[in-house]
């Protein structure tokens, strides 16, 4: 059968410490799984081995049965891979509208064109469509610099969503945002990704793993401890104790 | 209203702008002394190279060596005339363009991969290559004298002596307003646009599926472009070719102008080109002996009090404007 990603026996050494340990993951199309574990425990390296951004040591990390391991950001992404960061990476002097248009010129292969315009008729239409999705169209105009962090939030993952990825991994889509804030971002995500973009989100809140995951992975030292729905888990002491420091 | 009236709308206010600029400059010479037509043929030549090295800026980049191309688009003139007896202004054009372009295609395929400080330095190393080439080589190159190069036709069409300096400005007023429209063309498109965004945020350009190296490869044979166009303008605007055009100096002073003129607007490198120009030449007549020195003083107080270069003062202005062709395009 082949996953819309695997990792096998993947294994990324920082100096002496090994962040990532024979790590063997695989995500089934059209999932929600949701990553979580304590603090230095490779979530973030496990994202940045599979788009290429790090490079591992061992294992492979396959992408719908291809092999993928090590191959550069820009050819991940264009295999349909995107991914979003924990601190929002955008273009901050560049305007919301221009963000996305850029993502989406970007996708069509026209991001060294210098003759027309970015701002194509049919091009700016879609960029609306998804800052309506992303409910970010009363931004449009202003700089991404000037957003406050909910949206910059959301921004940065409309930006992966405008490359008409069918693998969306996102590093804590909600750190840094409001209790009220949290929930809301993630209603928005989870309203335009399930059902048609497979998506694996990094996260330290439970209430979010809860509420939204499919499936959840619990890492501890750069292995997958447990592996199951969220209900399942959190009844589990020894994840309780990794988790939240009490069975 | 069809596509094309569509298109000529989207169009219109830099369109109209252009215009108003061409008619401005096209006048300007009934109403400023002779002498002048020549400082504003050499500025405007010169704000075309300058132009690429905004286009480079906007990717946060800086080139300290693009005399090279200033030299390679002259020089390709002065070989021209001097070797392959070219005496046409049109070919004599395409020759340092494709001088510039060329060179640009070569070096850039190693200068992309680099930035910051690196980018800089190692532009200015080829252009000190070139200097030395050009001061070494006397026979081929003329050495520290250079190449003289005899007022070439146009178009088949030799002005006569009096109307030279007016033919050459118009000349170059021509192709500086096409360079202005080529670069606001650059300016609103997607690879603009991804400069900026690689100045930015260079890792994010490349997750979002764009190559950086690619990209500012394409801008650098754009600016190599532009480079030589410049040099041969300058070139035959003087008459002459040094092996000067591609000393470090050189290229310094036109990322001064840039600075003066600001980023903001494909139209600011013209305006600090022609202040620069102008600055100079009354810094010169003032004091023989320490114009460098008033030239410095007057540059630093602009830069010092217009920290956006000269174009930020067309702030106001450009709001108005902006309101306006928000109006006219809806």
């Amino acid at each position: 059968m082949d996953f819309a990603l695997e990792s096998i026996n993947l294994t990324k050494f920082f100096g002496m410490v090994r962040a990532v340990d024979e790590l063997n993951v695989h995500i089934t199309e059209g999932e929600l799984v949701g990553i979580v574990g304590p603090n230095g425990s490779g979530k973030t390296t496990f994202l940045n081995l599979i788009t290429g951004y790090l490079k591992p040591e061992r294992g492979q990390v396959r992408y719908k049965g291809k092999d993928i391991t090590g191959l550069a950001p820009r050819t991940v992404v264009t295999m349909g891979i995107a991914r979003s960061f924990q601190i929002p990476q955008l273009y901050l002097d560049l305007t919301v509208q221009e963000n996305l248009l850029l993502a989406l010129a970007i996708r069509s292969g026209e991001g060294v064109g210098f003759w027309s315009p970015l701002n194509k008729e049919s091009r700016v239409k879609e960029a609306f469509q998804i800052l309506g999705q992303f409910g970010l169209e009363d931004y449009s105009h202003h700089k991404a610099l000037e957003l406050p962090e909910g949206e910059r939030k959301l921004l940065d993952i409309a930006l992966s969503f405008a490359q008409g990825p069918q693998l969306l991994l996102m590093d804590e889509p909600t750190s840094g945002v409001s209790v009220k804030d949290k929930f809301a971002i993630m209603d928005t995500l989870v309203r335009i990704l399930k059902g048609h973009v497979t998506s694996v989100f990094v996260e330290h809140d439970m209430d979010v793993i809860q509420r939204y995951a499919d499936r959840m992975l619990v890492f501890n030292e750069g292995k997958v401890i447990a592996d199951g729905t969220p209900t399942d888990l959190f009844t589990d002491p020894s994840v309780r104790k990794i988790l939240l420091g009490k069975g | 209203m069809n596509l094309l009236q569509k298109k000529l709308l989207s169009q219109s206010p830099i369109l109209l702008a252009m215009a108003g600029v061409l008619i401005i400059f096209a006048l300007l010479p009934f109403f400023i002394p002779r002498w002048s037509i020549f400082l504003l043929t050499v500025a405007w030549a010169k704000a075309i190279l300058v132009l690429g090295i905004v286009f480079l800026l906007w990717g946060g980049l800086v080139s300290f060596g693009h005399g090279l191309y200033f030299a390679a688009g002259a020089y390709a003139a002065g070989f021209g005339v001097r070797v392959l007896g070219i005496h046409e202004g049109l070919v004599l054009v395409a020759l340092g363009i494709a001088a510039g372009g060329g060179l640009a295609c070569l070096v850039g395929l190693l200068l992309a991969r680099y930035r910051g400080i690196f980018f800089a330095l190692l532009n200015m190393a080829f252009s000190m290559v070139l200097y030395a080439i050009l001061l070494k080589f006397y026979r081929v190159t003329g050495g520290t004298d250079g190449i003289s190069i005899s007022p070439p036709t146009l178009a088949g069409f030799m002005p006569p002596p009096e109307a030279l300096r007016l033919v050459h400005y118009y000349f170059t007023l021509g192709l500086g307003i096409l360079s202005l429209y080529g670069a606001h063309r650059f300016s609103v498109s997607p690879l603009g646009y991804t400069l900026k965004a690689i100045r930015n945020n260079e890792v994010r350009v490349e997750y979002m599926g764009a190559s950086v190296r690619k990209a500012i490869y394409i801008t650098y044979i754009l600016s190599g472009i532009l480079g030589g166009l410049s040099g041969v303008l300058t070139a035959f605007a003087i008459g002459h070719v040094v092996p000067e055009y591609s000393y470090w100096t050189q290229s310094a002073e036109f990322v001064f102008v840039a600075i003066l003129g600001g980023t903001g607007s494909t139209f600011a490198p013209l305006a600090g080109s022609i202040v620069f120009e102008f600055v100079r030449n009354y810094a010169f007549k003032l004091s023989p002996y320490t114009w460098q020195l008033s030239l410095g003083t007057v540059l630093l107080l602009i830069i010092l009090f217009l920290p956006g270069g000269l174009w930020s003062l067309s702030k106001p202005f450009s709001r108005r404007w902006t309101k306006w062709t928000l109006h006219s395009n809806r």
